[in-house]
């Protein structure tokens, strides 16, 4: 099978995702959301790595595991804590930053 | 020697420092401290003297070189003095005059309570004086005039919370401020032109600049001294300076300040003539101004500002003879100095009828004082006698020998200058014998003031009583001192030159014109004051006599001329600096102001308004890198 295929995949992942920040407003959903982003471009990594036939892709993809996971730690605790304080997981309403 | 030269100039400076610093510690002995210090310079005077006169004419100099005060590359200042025949006249009659004002304001100021401030004030007017005409170079001469201008400015405005006598102070300070622009100009035009502030080198090198640049010094010098001595345009000051307490008045028209212009002159007298045209205007501006001062004083009921035209009047006498040239100068410091003591006498003897009359200086409410204070009368009698140029007293032979040298000028000039000063003399009779006739002729007039008290005129204390007395005897006896042998003009002949003019009149003549004159122009007054009663108001009278009571309009000119120009020039400023200068800030400032506020919407708060601003941006920058590829 043609690995360009994955390729696309990875892309249609990756904009899902990005449609899925954009649109959708519930915290946990934007979050799943931006998973299915960093999942996205792991998939292309790693099918890099399978067309170029050396490892530098899977490497990478190993490094944005790391880094989603711990990601996730941060945000998730982030989400809790807004939640708890304003009973709303909606990021609309968590617009304080701003003149 | 010569290091007394030192000691002569610190002494009152170091008096004046003493007392400021001193503070009130210092309160019961200040004034006797300033005096002593002050009679000390006279002293040392009086020794440098005597030193002088052992010597021999062209021998009679000290130098004395204390310190280098600005030695950078070419340019040397240094803090030096020179001491010769025009320097010690001028010394004498600074430190004697000065003493005995010194002397008389111990009486005069006994009741103030800044009476230690004062005398401060009176030493440092002194020092820088005397700095003035004993330093051996302009620059330093240029630090006594401002010290001159400064001691000055403190005194006419001491008693500071009369508004008028601050005003007069602020007066003084700025019209003198701008003939001090001319020194300056002056100084800078020398240091281009020889190299050098000393006077030796560039009275010595005069002869060999352009006549253009000497006549520019020669103007620049001119407008300086005008400022000092009050001759016009610049004289507006010198009537408001009369706020300052009768002393001040004395030491400015006596002993400092005012000749100060009249020594600039006569020590500049190798830069004028070698240049003609400034020559000519130093008489012109002379001869003006010794109408206008004796105009004003013709007219004035206030007894100092009469005396202060009068000063102006005579100032211009001393002008115009410096003017004339080696014809002139011996005779110009002449009639400085004879004027320095009668006019020193009619000063303090003003001041004493003052202190009698509480305070009151309106001619028209004397009258018949010469019952009531007998030596004061007899003192301020004298010097009317020799200021008019009464025959063998002071001023008859100082100002016989100017108008003299003025009919020497030769062809229409000479006339012309002669008939100006003929009728200078004229109106000088006329106005002091007004003023004689007013304060000491005649019934009382004197009237209680606002509350009621009634003036006591009395006798002044010894303090004031003996310098006028003093200066009485100087009145009456210098000018026949100083005409036995010519003995002042061989005194100064080797500093300024003499030349004896041909003129067409001969000096008898013009001692008969000038007296016959005098005789008029006294008649004149007792015709018109002595014959019947003095109004105690003053009458409305011509054109010209209220133009004279307004100072010949000096201040309306000045406000037409210089002030209202001047505030509408700062109102254009004022204007253009708030609709251009603060147009431009303001409008840079509010251009960036609504720019941000427009920039500040992007940050609405909004996490996914923020997202599609990263997306929006991550695909234009990888659109370029492709495009970039592509191309």
């Amino acid at each position: 099978m043609n690995p360009e295929n994955y390729l696309f995949l990875a892309a249609l992942l990756f904009t899902l995702g990005a449609s899925g920040v954009l649109l959708r407003r519930n915290a946990i959903v934007v979050f799943m959301c931006v998973e299915l982003m960093l999942n996205a471009s792991n998939l292309a990594l790693v099918t890099f790595s399978r067309m170029h036939g050396n490892l530098d892709g899977q490497i990478m993809a190993f490094f944005v595991m790391v880094v989603a996971a711990a990601e996730v730690v941060v945000g998730l605790a982030v989400i809790v804590t807004v939640y708890r304080s304003r009973h709303s997981a909606s990021v609309d309403d968590a617009s304080l930053m701003k003149l | 020697m010569e290091s007394l030269i030192g000691l002569l100039v610190g002494a009152p400076l170091l008096g004046a420092a003493l007392l400021l610093v001193g503070g009130r510690r210092l309160d019961r002995v200040g004034h006797w401290l300033a005096t002593a210090l002050a009679a000390t310079s006279f002293v040392l005077a009086a020794v440098l003297f005597s030193d002088l006169l052992d010597r021999e004419g062209e021998e009679r100099v000290l130098h004395e070189h204390l310190f280098s005060w600005v030695p950078v590359a070419d340019l040397r200042a240094d803090v030096a003095f020179q001491l010769d025949q025009l320097s010690m006249t001028f010394v004498l009659l600074i430190t004697s005059v000065g003493t005995l004002i010194h002397l008389y304001s111990i009486g005069y100021m006994a009741h103030d309570e800044r009476r230690r401030r004062f005398f401060a004030y009176l030493n440092l007017f002194l020092g820088a004086m005397l700095l003035l005409v004993l330093a051996d170079n302009y620059l330093l001469l240029y630090v006594g005039w401002e010290g001159v201008g400064l001691a000055s400015f403190l005194l006419i405005g001491f008693w500071q919370h009369k508004p008028s006598a601050a005003t007069a102070a602020k007066k003084a300070f700025i019209v003198n401020r701008v003939g001090d622009i001319g020194l300056s100009i002056a100084i800078l035009l020398m240091f281009t032109t020889f190299g050098t502030f000393a006077f030796e080198p560039v009275l010595d090198g005069a002869t060999g600049a352009s006549e253009a640049t000497l006549t520019g010094i020669g103007l620049m010098l001119l407008l300086a001294a005008c400022g000092k001595s009050a001759q016009v345009p610049l004289q507006s000051w010198l009537g408001d300076a009369m706020e300052g307490p009768t002393p001040v008045s004395a030491l400015i028209h006596a002993a400092t300040m005012v000749t100060a212009g009249v020594y600039l002159i006569t020590r500049s007298g190798a830069i004028f003539d070698a240049a003609p045209d400034a020559q000519t205007v130093v008489v012109v501006v002379g001869a003006v101004t010794l109408l206008f001062g004796a105009i004003v004083g013709c007219a004035k009921d206030d007894i100092k500002k009469a005396l202060a035209g009068s000063t102006m009047s005579q100032i211009g006498y001393m002008m115009l003879a410096a003017g004339l040239g080696p014809v002139g100068y011996v005779f110009a410091i002449m009639h400085l100095v004879t004027h320095g003591f009668f006019k020193a006498g009619l000063f303090l003897g003003a001041g004493s009828v003052m202190h009698a009359m509480n305070d009151e200086v309106d001619m028209r409410r004397y009258g018949g004082l010469r019952r009531h204070m007998p030596v004061t009368f007899v003192t301020f009698g004298l010097a009317y006698l020799a200021i008019i140029g009464f025959p063998y007293l002071s001023g008859f032979f100082s100002k016989d020998e100017i108008i003299y040298a003025g009919f020497a000028k030769g062809g229409t000039e000479g006339w012309i200058l002669g008939g100006v000063m003929l009728l200078g003399a004229a109106l000088t009779a006329y106005y002091m014998t007004r003023i004689m006739l007013m304060t000491f002729f005649g019934e009382k007039r004197w009237q209680p003031d606002a509350h009621g008290h009634e003036p006591h005129p009395h006798e002044a204390p010894l303090t004031m009583t003996i310098p006028m007395i003093v200066l009485a005897f100087g009145s009456v006896f210098a000018g026949f001192l100083f005409d036995s042998g010519e003995a002042f003009v061989h005194w100064l002949e080797p500093v300024t030159g003499l030349e004896h003019g041909d003129s067409p009149v001969g000096h008898g003549t013009v001692g008969l014109a000038a007296t016959a004159v005098m005789v008029v122009g006294v008649a004149g007054a007792w015709f018109q004051y002595g014959r019947r009663p003095v109004p105690a108001v003053a009458p409305t009278g011509r054109l010209l006599t209220r133009a004279a009571r307004r100072d010949l309009l000096q201040d309306d000119f000045n406000h037409a001329a210089f002030v209202t120009p001047g505030n509408y020039l700062t109102r254009g400023l004022v204007y253009l600096d708030h609709k251009l200068v603060d147009g431009l800030v303001n409008g840079t400032a509010a251009s960036f102001g609504g720019l941000s506020g427009r920039l500040r919407r992007v940050q609405n708060g909004f996490a996914r308004s923020y997202a599609v601003s990263m997306f929006g941006g991550a695909a234009l920058l990888i659109a370029a890198t492709l495009l970039m590829r592509a191309v």
